[in-house]
């Protein structure tokens, strides 16, 4: 009950900043508005009121402060507008549509899934190879700590550029980006995990004169459990924002960037914003699933209480 | 007194050395040890921290390679002992796997060793009744007390045919009176199973207690500096310990570690 009410206060108070917000960000346009349609503003003249500050221009001109929040397109949307436009383009839109949001979600979630994926399968591999081989420890670490330095706006149109020239689109090149930024919580978490066992452990195999596998199977994998899901969990965020990007530089018309991208054309802040929550809300779904995954399966371990 | 002593020694060491090569230098751990421990023997070593106790423990265990002399066990050299399973090793802490139950756990080196399911499932049975821990296969570690996970991992320990059993300072972490109640049952143990025991300790009390030999050390360089074969019966309640028989054997214990201190004080 006390969480409830932490998290709807918080939540509360960043309603109340948004609406606040909204008023200087859109009264100049407002006004403008309102003075076409003939009402009194204050100052009179364009000019003048280019020059002064939103703050005083709302105090001066009070009437227009519940217009800054139903605008067109508004330089910054209320949230009321963003929710409205969310259940249009969700529930009261056939799914098939071009403007349904659950459409677009789905089509960036499945690029998601699969780069989360290969990013998951090439991570656990590397942090294997890097435990088990010093020559992988001293080879792939610091490519792999420098591959994440690269900002991936930059090299998103490459692999994109570079995969259509040999015949490769669609959900592939998306994947693949999404991937690239994955692997590498992964990698982490899993080399740590893996090498969790202290050195009594490692004593105690070999006083039994365990293989290599078989300390792998039995001790290491296990071990590395809850270091995995922690991963995992960054890594899916982090696949999400990689569709996105990936859905960016290619003028894609389909996906979650390719509604963002067509809303900033368009001059659609609404659209924006409501692509921005539905790329947010999604998030936290794969983030609290894997979660729920990951609290199952330490449980039917043992290792969670 | 130990007619076992006649046939071959099952630990048998001889001008034993091992010097670790660190960064400050090489520290010489073992010096000169000799040592002959016959079969069935329960046999302690105490002394003050950095004597090589559990070096020892650990070079018969071929965890450590000594880098002079001869040391066999059951006449091979240790890492021949290792590969044929030849000892369980218990540790301070028990060190179970959190994600196994006790009954798994316990099973940990028969799958290593591949053992059958269903010889498995009866030696776990055993050797949870020799531990005393029957009704607890089913609990994860966490559900344990500190005392019961260290019994479940001498139970781990005695699994598997091995008759040599190295048990390094494994009630350290105890308190006293749990201590006091392992050693009885450790003691019980022994004689149901008749395995050959090297114990790391550095209570003087325990030593005396438990051991047919007390092997005192003392450090820089690690070295035995008396070995003591006990005049107690193999059979000895805990009150064993006001007789005056007792007290002599931890008098000359106390003797010997205070002779190996004096040197370096």
């Amino acid at each position: 009950m006390k969480q409830i009410v932490a998290v709807l206060t918080v939540l509360a108070a960043i309603v109340i900043v948004w609406y606040a917000a909204c008023i200087p960000m859109n009264i100049k346009g407002v006004l403008t508005e309102q003075e076409r349609a003939g009402a009194e503003v204050q100052p009179p003249s364009a000019k003048d009121r280019r020059d002064m500050d939103e703050i005083g221009l709302a105090l001066n001109n009070a009437f227009a402060i519940p217009a800054t929040w139903e605008q067109e397109r508004p330089r910054l949307p209320a949230p009321h507008q963003v929710a409205i436009e969310m259940w249009e383009t969700t529930v009261q839109k056939k799914i098939t549509s071009k403007r349904s949001l659950i459409y677009h979600g789905w089509v960036t979630l499945s690029a998601t899934m699969l780069g989360f994926v290969i990013g998951t399968g090439l991570g656990i591999l590397l942090a294997v190879g890097i435990v088990h081989s010093r020559v992988m420890d001293l080879s792939v670490m610091p490519w792999a700590i420098v591959s994440q330095t690269i900002p991936i706006i930059a090299l998103a149109p490459m692999i994109i550029v570079v995969l259509y020239s040999v015949g490769v689109q669609g959900i592939i090149p998306k994947a693949i980006i999404s991937a690239y930024l994955s692997f590498f919580p992964v990698v982490v978490g899993m080399v740590k995990g893996l090498r969790s066992p202290d050195a009594m452990q490692l004593d105690l195999l070999r006083t039994y004169n365990a293989s290599r596998s078989q300390g792998f199977w039995k001790l290491r994998l296990p071990a590395s459990m809850p270091y995995l899901f922690t991963s995992l969990k960054i890594g899916v965020a982090a696949s999400l924002v990689g569709a996105i990007v990936g859905e960016l530089p290619t003028g894609a018309v389909a996906g979650l960037g390719a509604r963002l991208l067509a809303g900033s054309y368009y001059g659609q802040t609404v659209q924006i914003w409501s692509a921005l929550f539905a790329a947010a809300i999604l998030a936290a779904c794969l983030v609290g699933l894997l979660g729920l995954i990951e609290r199952t399966v330490l449980k039917r371990m043992g290792m969670a209480q | 007194m130990n007619t076992e002593n006649t046939t071959q020694p099952v630990i048998e060491a001889r001008q034993l050395d091992l010097t670790f090569q660190t960064n400050d230098g090489p520290i010489h751990a073992l010096k000169d040890v000799n040592l002959s421990v016959g079969k069935g023997e329960f046999v302690s070593f105490i002394g003050p921290s950095g004597c090589g106790k559990t070096t020892f423990l650990r070079c018969i265990a071929a965890l450590e390679t000594p880098t002079g002399g001869s040391l066999t066990v059951n006449g091979m050299t240790p890492d021949e002992a290792r590969r044929n399973r030849a000892y369980g090793y218990v540790f301070q802490a028990a060190g179970l796997y959190p994600w196994r139950t006790i009954a798994k756990n316990i099973k940990l080196p028969l799958e290593i060793m591949g053992y059958s399911s269903a010889e498995q499932d009866e030696r776990v049975k055993k050797v949870l009744e020799l531990v005393d821990l029957e009704g607890f296969e089913g609990k994860f570690p966490w559900q344990l007390s500190g005392g019961m996970q260290q019994r479940a991992s001498i139970a781990r320990a005695l699994a598997f045919d091995a008759d040599i059993l190295l048990m390094d300072e494994p009630f350290g972490a105890l308190d006293e009176i749990v201590r006091d109640h392992l050693n009885e049952q450790l003691l019980a143990l022994w004689a149901r199973t008749e395995k050959t025991i090297g114990f790391v300790t550095h209570s003087i009390p325990e030593a005396v207690y438990l051991s047919t030999k007390i092997v005192v050390m003392s450090p820089r360089p690690g070295r035995i500096t008396d070995v003591i074969d006990s005049p107690l019966p193999k059979e000895r309640p805990l009150d064993i310990r006001d007789t005056p028989e007792f007290i002599e054997v931890a008098h000359r214990v106390r003797e010997g570690l205070r002779a190996g201190h004096g040197d370096d004080v």
